[in-house]
Parts: C-alpha cells; structure tokens; sequence
C-alpha cells in the first residue's frame, strides 16, 4: 500500500545494534553531567591552579590556632618593645620582617603581620561564604517559587527583587550599622566580634541575593515547559518533587558559578566596608581593616600595605578563575 | 457504539487562550472548541490534522496537564474535568501521557533509573521485589537493556530515549495512554521500530490509546480508529478503514490526497487546498473548513454541520455534502470533483475557476500554478 511508506520499513523491522550495545564493557556505569563536568575541570590548568590556591587559603583558615601555637604568637599579641619609641615604627627593615615575625609587625600597635593575616583570611572566608551561602539559599528559594509558580507569586518576588536592587548598599551599610550596633549596645559598650561579623552577614546576605534570584528564576521559567517537568506532573508530583528534584539538579550548574563569583564579591566588600570605617572593629583581625590602617603608614611603612594587599589579591582573582572555569566546565558550549 | 460503557469519554471539550495585548484582552484563540469522542479500553485512537489544528492541547487537556475551558472529560465512569490533584492520583495511575521530544521529556540530571522510577515514587507505590526490580523489568519490556539503569539520557539515541519516555509511562501500569506525536521526532526507521513496539505493547497489556501524529501512514500502521481535526474540531471520526478508504469529509479527502506516494511519480490526484488555516481567534462561521472548501454552500456559511453518525452509524462526518465512494489509491477518483468549482460560498475571488487538468502531468508547473496568494479562494487543483 503506498499511504504507508513506513509499513515496508516495518516489516523489516531493523535490529539495530545501537539499541542492545550489549556489555562490551563490564559493568556499564554512566557518567552524569556533573561527572563530566568534574573530569573537563580537571584538564583545566587554571582550574587546577585557583583551584589549588583557594585550598591553600582555606586549609590556612581552618588551621589558623594551630599555626598559631606553631609560630608562637597570637593575634592580639603586641610586641611594643620592638616599635621605635618615638613614633611606633617597627625597628628592622621592611617593617620589621625577622625570624620571629615572617611578615613583620604593624606600625603603632606591634601586633604581628603574619598571624594578623592567618586571622584576617578566617574572617575573610567566613564572612563571604557565609554570606554567599545565604544569600545562594534565599536566592535560589525565592527564584525556583517565583519561576514555577508564576503570577502573582511571581510579580511580588519580581517586586521585592527590583525593590532590593534600587537600594543602594554602601549608603544603606553605612547608615544601618552604626544604628544597629547602638540598638544593642550602648555608645561606651565593647561590641563582640561576633556581632560584627554576623551583622556583615545578614547585611551581605540582605542585599545579595538578588542577582541569584533572577537567574534562578529565569532558568526556571525555561525550564518549566520543558516535557520532562510535564511528565512529572502528569504522573501526580507534588510542589516538593517538582522543584528539588526534577528542577534544582539542572540550575546546579549555574547556581555554583554564581555561588563561587559572589565569594570573592563579598571579600573585597568586606575590605570596602571595613576601609570606610563600617564593619568590623579593630579587634578582629581582617584584610579591610589591615589595608585601612595601613594607608596611613604608605610612605613610612611601605611593607605594611603590601603583605594583605597581595593575599587579598590573590584570594579575589584564585576565585573569579575558578569561578570561571567553573562556568566552563559545566557548560562547554556557551563560548565567551 | 456503546456495546460497553467507554474507558474515556470526552464531550464539548474546549480550550480557549486568553490573548492580550497590552492591557486590553484581545480575545481568545479557540485552540479546541467542542470535541466529543469515546474511547474504549484497549482501543486505539488516532487523532490527525496538521499543525495547529488543537491535537496536542487536547491530549494535555487528558491528562489534565492543562485545564479545559469547558466540557467534560470522563475517565472510567469519573468526572475528571475539575479534579483536583490529590483526588486525581488514583486516576493517574491508569492515564499516562507519552512525549513528542525524546530530547526534551527525559530529565537530563538524572539516571534512567530514575527516570522510569519517578512515577512509582511520586505515587509512594513499592512494587514487590522493590522499584529497582520494576524498572527493570520495564527497560526490557520496551526493548532497552536493564543493566543501563544507571546510565543518563544523554548516553542514548533518539530512539532509545523514547523508549525510557514508554517505560516511564508504563510505570504505573496504565489502562490510556495519550501518545503526543510519539515518532515524529524520530527518524523513519526508528519510527518503525518504536510503532511497533507500542502495537506490542498495546496488545499485550491491552492498552488503550489516544494516539496524537500528523502523519497519516503511522496512525493507519497503529490505529483502530481515526478522528480528523481542523481549527479545534473534529470533522471527521470513523474505523480506519472507513476514514482511510471511504472518507466522506472533503478535508480527510484533501488530507489523505497529501501523503507523498514513493511508488508514484508526479503528483497524483493531489487535492490541493488554497490559502492557509483560518486564524482560531476568529474561526468562520458555520462548517469552519468552508473557506477552504470546493463544495461550500451558502448553508455552509450560516449553519454549523453537527458531527452525525452515517452509513449505519460507524462513521461521523461533519459536512454538509459529505462525499460518498471510495478513494482509490492513486486512481482518478479525486477529479469528479471538479466539476463543482468555486460555489458562490466564497465569491471574493471567483475567477480562477479550478485550473486543473490543464497543465498535463509535468510536476514542476503543477508545484507552481497553486493559485497564489487567493486567501480563501476555493480553487481546488486537480494535476492528473
């Protein structure tokens, strides 16, 4: 019969071999997207580079009271007798660099540079993955609802997002921390370092999750018609399946690449804050604080500057590399 | 037709989409608008008419992945019209719905396993000897291998993933499945392959089908029964045999006529349709193919032709002068008709009187003397 050019095919019906691909090889294991991912990461020599100067950082971080007791010297230890008496420089050269004290000491205080640092890298990271964190998670929540949902829950989170991104943040930081600190504590109080950090946190966190949350939500969106969403609907998921396990596994990827560039953000805003005088107190060790002090010590103290600039330097740009070769590994076809 | 009380029985099914412009709503496009049709267990149906005709928001609208606007859709003797989504879940069970793009309905983050899991765990359902031992056991009924539980879509052929998409609707044992296109996104031979394994499947496990495909080849390989639709109606519903050998509508006739015979060359007893689908936005009045059909009357403006059962009730035609007699595989049984050219039903364009014949045999004028740009010209063209 001629209507049916497709009966003649299937009478014929081919065996193909590419449907049995029998166990040619034993125990055939696929490899997920997030495997391949990993391996194409692995080829890449920045990745592996960042990658391995971001572990550095961390497991110095992590260490930090045991290089500590190793190097004999705390952190809010002075050392005021090896400052010049009359104006607190440290003697030596290079501020003070010795065997005793690697980086050497800071001018006016005679604290030690190089455990001030270790301390300052636990504040750092803490400070921005914490706040990265939270911010991805609040992000990622309001995007994936606002995406699936839609309508008004949609126009209401569109609402807040736009809302979020017309406040300016150093304006807000410098307005709402002093305020904050005074709520709690008294004007003659010692504020605890906790209480900086986390209000760093909340206050990072508050104004971050914005641009995730877009994101989140547009993929969402696109993601929301796509069939195999509708398949899972069709056999009765519930809200709970349909977001965290048909949807979120295909936003990992640019969750992650998100999560990792808003780390290294979040360090150097840490720095800013710290450097127009919001933020932390002089008590906790951090790089903002370090960089502010040191300005005023430019040209007398020019090593004082150089040791927590670099390593803030460092840190930053060890994060945005892996942040993008992180991008490059998941997603191989979008070309820059 | 109603030796036994249907499995899924659909009257005045309607969907109309809102469409906006701005602030204003501009109307609604009436993407299906009144369908009615039964369908047994273990029966085939096929559902046929070319892009945007409403076949894929009707089989949607089965499985309730979209609402209807109005209508009824009976599943088993249930109202399941208005459903909600925990009184659904029994009926879940026995409906299930096959996807056109094996690329797109296979999550690509998770392992076909997983993929063929997920109806049993959403539904909390513990097959005995575990879902492991089911999904299994359903990779090897649609042909795939079982030891590539642990593999990801991406690792497979086109073919193959529509398989996975069959082994997940199968999952959960279902009485109706609604096949959206399930081959056209496939290549000819695989389409054989996967037809075939859905006739097995439809026979050993007495599956009923809504089978939805614009090809006409496919649906006569796998369907019982056959409905036609244009613009959001059926016009036409019957056998196989009735529809693809006696079609009594002039739109199945100018269907039927449009699938490319291999064995013949040239057009033969091609019917060629002027213009394009009215938009559903504003759907003519009375018999919607008027504007597009060679026997349309004055009546065919005013009156709408009710879908009546004739011959003895197994074929329903919507037409006011449905055709009688068999159409011949590719013999001349087609130019009768054009001897009634362009009726007063459409008098924008009444010159053109039906060009046919003239340009004897030759393929390449016949391609190009379709009557051009005559929206809603009756011009019926008939190269022998």
């Amino acid at each position: 019969m001629s209507l049916s050019p497709i009966e003649g095919v299937a009478l014929a019906e081919i065996e193909s071999g590419g449907d049995g691909d029998a166990p040619k090889r034993r125990g055939v294991v696929g490899r997920s997207p997030g495997q391949l991912a990993v391996a194409r990461l692995r080829r890449d020599r920045t990745a592996r580079v960042s990658g391995a100067l971001l572990v550095f950082f961390v497991v110095v971080a992590l260490i930090a009271p045991l290089l500590s007791m190793l190097y004999g010297v705390g952190p809010g230890e002075d050392f005021k007798g090896k400052l010049d008496r009359c104006c607190g420089m440290p003697l030596g050269y290079l501020g003070g660099i010795s065997g005793d004290h690697w980086f050497g000491l800071e001018p006016g205080t005679g604290r030690d540079i190089f455990i001030r640092m270790v301390y300052g890298l636990r504040t750092s990271l803490l400070i921005a993955f914490s706040a990265a964190l939270l911010s991805t998670a609040l992000g990622v929540t309001l995007g994936v609802v606002a995406g699936y949902l839609g309508g008004w829950v949609d126009a209401v989170v569109t609402w807040i997002t736009d809302l979020v991104l017309a406040m300016p943040f150093l304006i807000i930081a410098l307005a709402l921390m002093p305020t904050l600190v005074l709520r709690f504590y008294g004007e003659r109080d010692a504020v605890p370092e906790a209480f900086g950090v986390a209000m760093l946190i909340a206050i990072f966190a508050v104004f971050g999750w914005t641009s995730t949350a877009r994101l989140v939500r547009g993929q969402v969106i696109t993601l929301r018609e796509r069939e195999f969403v509708e398949a899972a609907r069709a056999s009765g998921a519930g809200l709970g399946h349909m977001l965290f396990r048909q949807l979120l596994p295909n936003i990992w990827a640019p969750i992650l690449v998100a999560f990792s560039l808003a780390v290294p953000q979040f360090i150097t805003s840490e720095a800013a804050l710290a450097f127009i005088g919001v933020g932390l107190t002089d008590e906790t060790p951090s790089f903002g604080r370090m960089i502010y002090r040191s300005l005023d010590y430019l040209q007398t103290d020019p090593a004082y500057v150089f040791f927590p600039g670099v390593t803030i330097f460092a840190l930053v740009l060890a994060f945005n590399l892996f942040g993008d070769a992180l991008r490059d590994a998941l997603d191989p076809k979008s070309s820059r | 037709m109603s030796e036994t009380e249907p499995l899924l029985r659909v009257r005045g099914l309607a969907k109309h989409f809102p469409v906006r412009t701005g602030l204003r709503s501009k109307g609604l496009v009436r993407a299906v608008d009144g369908l009615d049709f039964d369908v047994r267990a273990g029966e085939t149906l096929g559902l046929v008419g070319e892009s945007g005709c409403g076949k894929t928001t009707t089989g949607r609208m089965l499985v309730r992945l979209l609402a209807p606007s109005a209508g009824t859709i009976e599943f088993a003797g249930r109202d399941i019209t208005h459903a909600r989504r925990r009184e659904l879940r029994p009926l879940r069970q026995d409906l299930q719905i096959i996807f056109q793009d094996p690329y797109a309905s296979l999550n690509p983050r998770h392992t076909v396993g997983r993929i063929v899991a997920m109806p049993l765990q959403v539904n909390g359902i513990d097959p005995p000897g575990g879902v492991r031992k089911r999904v299994q056991e359903l990779l090897e009924l649609v042909g795939l291998n079982p030891e590539h539980y642990n593999r990801y879509p991406h690792e497979f052929s086109g073919g193959q993933r529509q398989r996975v998409g069959i082994a997940r609707a199968l999952a959960l044992r279902p009485k109706l499945i609604v096949a959206d296109e399930p081959v056209s996104a496939l290549d000819v031979s695989i389409q054989a392959q996967v037809i075939n394994l859905l006739r097995d499947l439809q026979r050993d496990l007495d599956l009923a089908f809504v089978f939805i495909a614009h090809d006409l080849a496919v649906v006569r390989h796998f369907c019982q029964r056959v409905a036609v639709m244009y613009l959001g109606r059926i016009v036409e519903i019957g056998d196989r045999a009735d529809i693809y050998e006696r079609p009594q509508h002039p739109y199945t006739r100018a269907l039927l006529s449009a699938i490319p015979d291999v064995t013949a060359l040239g057009p033969a007893g091609r019917i060629r349709l002027a213009g394009d689908v009215p938009t559903p936005l504003d759907p003519p009045s009375g018999c919607r193919f008027r504007t597009r059909c060679w026997k349309a009357q004055d009546i065919c403006a005013t009156e709408e032709p009710a879908l009546v059962a004739r011959d003895g009730g197994r074929q329903a035609t919507a037409c006011h002068f449905p055709e009688s007699g068999p159409v011949a595989a590719g013999g001349p049984a087609v130019p009768a008709e054009s001897a009634d050219p362009a009726g007063p039903a459409v008098p924008a364009v009444p010159a053109v009187p039906a060009v046919p014949a003239v340009p004897a045999g030759s393929a390449a004028p016949a391609e190009s003397v379709a009557p051009a740009g005559s929206v809603g010209a009756s011009g019926e063209e008939v190269a022998k």
